[in-house]
């Protein structure tokens, strides 16, 4: 049975777009602060942005303008903003996506037929990137495990595997050997089930943009960003645990699991504090990104530490 | 007439446009252009530029012996100032924007990150030789001198693996970094051994910056065709 959680943030925590904190102004005024005294101690303690302590943590929507700018997305470029410049060509129609694998009913999808017997829905979740900054995105989408259902995974079925579409012409950034093409990722059987993981289309009401992975991405809210594959065209249902593209290219540094957890660093930086975007101070990163409540009962009896 | 205002007025452009990536940083910062993250940005930035700026010091000997414009000698002193300044700037964005004096996690960072371990000690190994860049220093250090700022290779060494452990999979601009550090190095090695089989005069030639300057103004000046 579903049990139908709330979104985590309720719409009602949400900050109207006026009043969002605008850190660039405070960045010019520091730097003009930083000009005129050169090198005199240019930030005052007291003057802490608002909603930008870390305690009593606030988790407003990050702005429409920094989701669609600032993005890790290899296929389109190494830089954050190349996925904004690159993928304003990027063609998501036709598009197809294979279901296959331990299923009952192997299939390959028109998108469109994929989504009608969906019901999308808004949801508002917390979005920690491995490089340790963050954001607060209100994602459209489905839970993963309506798919699921509807396909029909066979008893062997243990993992899920997701692969990004691989296309040299229209992802510039597949043209070098960045990472291993195409981006794969995978998720247990039951991780992949859990009501908070969905497959999102949009995001603040409007189709998903290109550069955040459209027109399907997944959106695991407890685990490090990497594992929200983009551009899905292939969901394949496995016995062994798929590999996954960051693993295989750094496995000291990211595992399979990749959940968000402040006690194990990466080993080139602390995962303990995070950024989040338009805020000046960092502050402390929760374990499973503040939905423990919800997800740490899947890893009882797992050594977190190891399986990082 | 006109090559010693070029000259008096060359020195000022050129720190000039030493400068223009700063002020470019400002203008963004100012002008509300910068993406996503600032501090990230502003902090690549100026660390970018000050790895730039002590690989161009460095080219500097090599190019004057390569070239014989023995007057570029007298920019190399400008160049790794201001490679020094830049890296003051991006060790300072890290400690009081990125970090904010958070003491127990900086000193964290320097002791167990390898890549910050490694750019801290080429940030201050880079001090003694800001300290030691005044005409009187050269003098009084004579020889000394040019063994301590040998340790400038060190501190590239280190920016270009600072740089190159800070990436997570894109490699390509600290790896051309490294290479040219590594052709850099050659071509000191090559003059070295060049000089050991040559002449005492070669020798004299390591003589550093300000004397060299000096020595060379007046011959350019007699020597009407030499730039």
């Amino acid at each position: 049975m579903l049990i139908r959680r709330p979104p985590d943030i309720p719409p009602s925590e949400i900050t109207p777009e006026s009043v969002y904190v605008d850190r660039r102004r405070f960045i010019a005024t520091a730097t003009a602060a930083a000009v005129g005294l050169l090198g005199a101690p240019l930030i005052n303690r007291g003057s802490t942005l608002e909603g930008s302590g870390t305690q009593g943590l606030t988790d407003e929507l990050t702005p429409f303008d920094d989701v669609t700018t600032y993005n890790n997305y290899y296929e389109f470029g190494t830089d954050k903003a190349d996925p904004s410049r690159n993928a304003t060509a990027f063609r998501t129609r036709p598009w197809t996506v294979e279901v296959a694998g331990e299923v009952a009913k192997p299939a390959r999808y028109d998108f469109d037929d994929l989504l009608r017997p969906v019901k999308v829905e808004e949801r508002v979740y917390r979005m920690r990137c491995v490089e340790a900054w963050s954001m607060v995105i209100p994602w459209m989408g489905f839970p993963l495990r309506t798919l699921i259902d509807r396909v029909q995974p066979t008893s062997r079925a243990r993992y899920v595997e997701f692969t990004t579409l691989l296309d040299r012409d229209q992802m510039p950034g597949q043209r070098r050997d960045v990472l291993p093409w195409p981006y794969v990722e995978g998720l247990r059987m039951d991780e992949a089930r859990h009501p908070l993981t969905i497959l999102a289309t949009g995001l603040y009401g409007k189709p998903l943009p290109n550069q955040n992975g459209a027109p399907l991405r997944l959106v695991v809210p407890w685990k490090y960003g990497f594992k929200g594959c983009k551009a899905i065209v292939r969901i394949r249902f496995t016995e062994r645990q798929p590999m996954s593209t960051w693993n295989v290219m750094a496995p000291d540094e990211y595992g399979f699991y990749a959940n968000v957890n402040p006690e194990v660093d990466h080993p080139r930086w602390s995962q303990a504090r995070e950024r989040r975007i338009g805020e000046f101070r960092r502050r402390p990163t929760l374990p499973f990104n503040g939905y423990a409540d919800q997800v740490a009962s899947l890893y009882g009896g797992l050594d977190l530490r190891r399986n990082f | 007439m006109i090559p010693r205002l070029v000259r008096r007025v060359a020195k000022p452009v050129v720190l000039l446009a030493c400068l223009v990536p700063l002020g470019m940083i400002v203008a963004d910062a100012l002008l509300d252009r910068l993406p996503a993250e600032p501090i990230k940005d502003v902090t690549h930035r100026t660390g970018f530029w000050g790895l730039t700026f002590i690989t161009i010091t460095l080219a500097v000997t090599p190019l004057r012996r390569i070239t014989r414009w023995n007057w570029v000698a007298g920019y190399r002193r400008m160049l790794g100032l201001i490679g020094f300044s830049y890296i003051c700037v991006h060790f300072l964005i890290y400690l009081v924007l990125d970090q904010f004096f958070a003491w127990s996690y900086i000193l964290e960072d320097i002791a167990e990150r390898p890549y910050i371990t490694v750019g801290f000690t080429g940030f201050v190994l880079l001090i003694p030789l800001a300290v030691t860049s005044t005409a009187a220093a050269v003098r009084r250090l004579g020889k000394k001198w040019v063994q301590l700022h040998s340790l400038i290779y060190v501190t590239a060494l280190a920016g270009v693996v600072h740089f190159m452990w800070s990436q997570k999979a894109d490699v390509r601009r600290p790896t051309i970094y490294g290479l040219v550090l590594i052709g850099l190095l050659a071509v000191r090695l090559i003059m070295r051994r060049r000089i050991v089989a040559g002449s005492q005069r070669s020798v004299i030639r390591e003589a550093p910056t300000r004397d060299a300057q000096t020595h060379q103004t007046h011959r350019r000046e007699q020597v009407p065709g030499l730039r």
